[in-house]
């Protein structure tokens, strides 16, 4: 387990919600993630799902798929946003272009990973997004 | 129409998936024009484009090839509902990894997935050629279609 000395607000534990229509994405990076003060509160496979649980859990750190039925990644972060400025978002997403990446992070994200991904980068990218 | 350097495109994002994805590379082949129906395997996922570009993006590939790169992503559920999950994923990460050539307005759908006897239904359209793009990995085979005007 990572241990980050500079986790949010000085918070022990920080809660992680994920984001993923995929169900086998959504288990890899719950099981890749090495942060041990990083607690899953939960996993929604869409926009709604993700705005629905977000309420109810207030996680400080979210990931985030783009390209999902029902509500996409980029509505789903502004709404996020909106509803807590000061949580962190990871977006995890296919879409590798450069317009796709300005906009999420001009709509509140905080950092872009593209798929496919390594465990290492993974955790580089959680890190970052810790710091 | 799609062209050599698009083609390429496609042939890059299906390797860079097996070397990171897998942690095992693929052998690509050379890419050759589709005429008639193509043959699939058991799973297929299927990716729409639109926007500047209209089209359709398969992965088609057998359940014992998806069980082996399921066990390489550490996932321990094999069943038909995570084979269809896994088909679909690699299309849409391969599709979505095209946009960084492509350009966001190449507008890729969320996945759908044909298993078993449904075979996939690429319509013959003017201007529109389809290419089959044959991968091997370990022992297994398996192909991207890409068809695209």
């Amino acid at each position: 387990m990572i241990r980050n000395g500079s986790a949010l607000n000085g918070k022990r534990s920080l809660k992680l919600m994920i984001v993923d229509d995929s169900n086998i994405m959504r288990r890899r990076i719950e099981r890749s993630q090495q942060f041990e003060e990083l607690q899953v509160v939960g996993t929604a496979a869409n926009g709604i799902e993700a705005l629905e649980l977000f309420k109810k859990t207030d996680p400080d750190v979210v990931t985030m798929d783009l390209t999902m039925p029902r509500m996409d990644g980029i509505e789903c972060i502004g709404r996020l946003v909106a509803l807590k400025p000061a949580v962190r978002i990871l977006v995890i997403s296919a879409l590798a272009d450069k317009a796709t990446a300005v906009e999420a992070m001009e709509k509140g994200a905080n950092g872009f990973l593209n798929k496919p991904f390594s465990d290492r980068q993974l955790n580089e990218a959680i890190a970052e997004l810790m710091r | 129409m799609l062209y050599e350097q698009e083609l390429k495109t496609f042939v890059e994002g299906t390797t860079n998936f097996f070397e990171v994805a897998a942690q095992q590379p693929a052998t690509i082949g050379s890419p050759y024009l589709m005429e008639g129906s193509p043959a699939v395997h058991e799973y297929t996922g299927v990716i729409n484009i639109s926007g500047k570009r209209e089209g359709v993006v398969y992965f088609t590939a057998p359940k014992a090839m998806l069980t082996v790169l399921l066990m390489k992503m550490q996932e321990n559920d094999f069943s038909h509902e995570t084979m269809r999950d896994l088909v679909g994923e690699v299309a849409n990460t391969i599709s979505g990894n095209a946009r960084r050539d492509f350009g966001r307005d190449f507008v890729i759908s969320v996945p759908s997935v044909l298993s078993g006897e449904n075979k996939p239904d690429i319509p013959h359209k003017p201007g529109r050629r389809s290419f089959i793009i044959p991968i091997n990995w370990r022992s297994h085979s398996a192909k991207l279609i890409v068809s695209l005007s």
